[in-house]
C-alpha cells in the first residue's frame, strides 16, 4: 500500500527534509550541486552524516558568512563553506577515488531526466548551443552505493521527466536507486519504477500523467 | 642542496615555457589557482598552448587573462561554462578556441596516471553517454569500463601554501584541489608559495607534495580575492 503522507505537493524545503529523513545515520553522502544542497540543512541533529565536497574534503560544515568567507574553503558549488571538527582535505585524484572506488554511502543529485530503468540525464540538455560542461555529474552518477535524484516530477512545460527512455544526453547507465519528486517517490531500477510514497496526489492520477508503467 | 630550485622572482620561475606546450593549471575555480604564475606566463608571451584545468577562468584574472590574451589553443577541462566564464564562452562560440571535455575525475586519474607511470586504465565514468562513445570498452567482473589514457603537461603551474627549500609542499584546505596530482604529472612543475621556510622546518609527517615532484618554487603575496558566492 502507498502512503500519502501529505494533501499537497512538497516544497523544495519539504522534499529536502523527506530526502534528510532517508539517509542512514553516520552515511558518508555527497550532495550535488543546487536544489541537493538543502538536504544538509534538515539532517536531524546528531546523524552523524559526513558530507562529501568533490574539491577535496570530508565533514564539510555549512556555508560561510561574514567573516567566515575564506577564498579556500569552497565546495564543489564554489561557495564558501565552513569546515567541522574531524574534517579532512585530500587532492581530485582522492577525491574521485572515494567515490569510483564505492566508498561513499549517498549521492544526491539533481536531474533533467531519469528513466524507470534508473538512467540518469542531468549534464547537458544536448542544445546545439549549449557548451557542454559535466564536472564530476558522471563520476557522482556512478560512484556511490546510493544514487537519489531529487527533482520536480514535471518540467515547465508540464511533461514528465521520469521517462521510459531519456531522451537527453546520459550521464551515467542504471546508476539511480530513488528518484525524490515534489509529487511522489519512486524506486527505479531493473524492475522499472515503484511508487513508495505520494504527496497531494492518487496514483491513479500519477499513472495517467506519467507515460510508464507503475507497480 | 637538492635539484629544486627556489627563484627569486615570477619570471625565472616561468621562464623557457615554450610556444605550443601542455600546461597544467592547477585550482577549482579561483581555489589553488596559481594566479601569479599565470600573470608571469602571460609576460613571457608563450602562446599556442593546450591548457588542461578544471575549469576555463573565471572574469578576467588569472586563466580567463590568458585566455583573453589568446595565447590558449586548446582547454581541456571538466567544467567550462560558469556564471564568470564569459571569456572562454566568447572564444568558443567564435570559433577561437578548442575544447574537450573530460569528467572531472577522469580528468584527475588521467593526470595521476600519467605521473604514476600507467598506460592507459579501465574507468567506470561516462561509459553509455556521449562522453564515452568511441573509447574502447571492457566489461570486468561485469562491470563496464571506458578505456582512458594518461594526460601529461610539459609543465604544471599550481599554488601550493606553503614550501620548504626541498620544494616539499603543504596546501591550505580545498586549495589543494588538482594541485598534488598535477604536480606528478609535468615535466617541470613550478609551484607559487605564499611562504618558503627552511629545509626540516616542515613535518615531514604533513608534507603533501614530496619535492621530487616540484623543480621550482617561487613565494609570491597572499592574494586577496572575491569568490563567487561570498555573503
Amino acid at each position: 500500500m502507498v502512503s500519502t503522507s501529505s494533501t499537497h505537493a512538497l516544497t523544495p524545503d519539504e522534499l529536502a527534509a523527506i530526502v534528510a529523513r532517508d539517509i542512514p545515520q553516520g552515511a558518508y553522502v555527497n550532495l550535488g550541486i543546487g536544489q541537493p544542497t538543502k538536504v544538509a540543512d534538515h539532517l536531524p541533529e546528531g546523524s552523524g552524516v559526513v558530507l562529501h565536497t568533490e574539491n577535496g574534503m570530508l565533514n564539510m560544515g555549512p556555508a560561510a558568512t561574514g567573516d567566515q568567507v575564506d577564498p579556500d574553503l569552497t565546495n564543489a558549488g564554489k561557495v564558501p563553506v565552513t569546515e567541522l571538527p574531524g574534517a579532512s582535505y585530500f587532492h581530485h585524484a582522492d577525491s574521485f577515488a572515494m567515490m569510483r572506488g564505492g566508498h561513499l554511502d549517498v549521492c544526491v543529485l539533481g536531474a533533467f531526466q531519469v528513466s524507470a530503468y534508473g538512467d540518469l540525464a542531468n549534464w547537458h540538455t544536448g542544445a546545439p548551443d549549449a557548451i557542454p560542461a559535466v564536472g564530476g555529474a558522471m563520476d557522482l552518477a556512478i560512484g556511490a552505493k546510493q544514487v537519489f535524484v531529487m527533482m520536480t516530477l514535471f518540467d515547465k512545460q508540464g511533461r514528465p521527466k521520469l521517462v521510459p527512455t531519456c531522451t537527453y544526453p546520459l550521464t551515467g547507465v542504471g546508476c539511480v536507486s530513488r528518484v525524490y519528486t515534489d509529487v511522489a517517490v519512486f524506486d527505479v531500477g531493473v524492475d522499472g519504477a515503484v511508487v513508495r510514497e505520494t504527496f497531494g496526489i492518487e496514483v491513479g492520477e500519477l499513472q495517467e500523467r506519467l507515460e510508464l508503467p507503475l507497480s | 642542496m637538492s635539484r629544486t630550485e627556489v627563484l627569486e622572482s615570477v619570471d625565472a620561475a616561468v621562464a623557457g615555457i615554450e610556444d605550443g606546450s601542455t600546461v597544467l593549471v592547477g585550482g577549482f575555480g579561483l581555489a589553488g589557482m596559481p594566479f601569479d604564475l599565470i600573470d608571469g606566463l602571460i609576460r613571457q608571451g608563450a602562446t599556442d598552448l593546450t591548457i588542461v584545468s578544471n575549469n576555463a577562468g573565471n572574469g578576467e584574472v588569472g586563466l580567463a587573462a590568458l585566455l583573453k590574451a589568446g595565447r590558449v589553443r586548446k582547454v581541456l577541462c571538466s567544467f567550462p561554462r560558469q556564471s564568470d566564464s564569459y571569456v572562454f564562452d566568447e572564444l568558443y562560440r567564435t570559433g577561437r578556441i578548442e575544447l574537450e571535455v573530460v569528467p572531472q575525475g577522469n580528468l584527475a586519474e588521467r593526470m595521476r596516471a600519467a605521473g604514476a607511470g600507467i598506460g592507459a586504465f579501465f574507468s567506470p565514468t561516462a561509459v553509455g553517454t556521449p562522453l564515452g562513445e568511441g573509447k574502447e570498452q571492457r566489461t570486468i567482473d561485469g562491470r563496464d569500463y571506458v578505456l582512458e589514457y594518461p594526460i601529461k603537461g610539459d609543465y604544471a603551474l599550481i599554488g601550493a601554501h606553503r614550501a620548504d627549500e626541498m620544494g616539499n609542499l603543504v596546501y591550505r584546505k580545498t586549495a589543494r584541489n588538482f594541485g598534488p596530482v598535477m604536480a606528478t604529472a609535468a615535466a617541470t612543475t613550478i609551484a607559487q608559495v605564499t611562504e618558503v621556510v627552511p629545509t626540516g622546518s616542515l613535518d615531514p609527517e604533513a608534507v603533501v607534495t614530496p619535492g621530487i615532484f616540484v623543480d621550482r618554487v617561487v613565494r609570491v603575496d597572499a592574494r586577496h580575492y572575491t569568490v563567487q558566492g561570498a555573503r
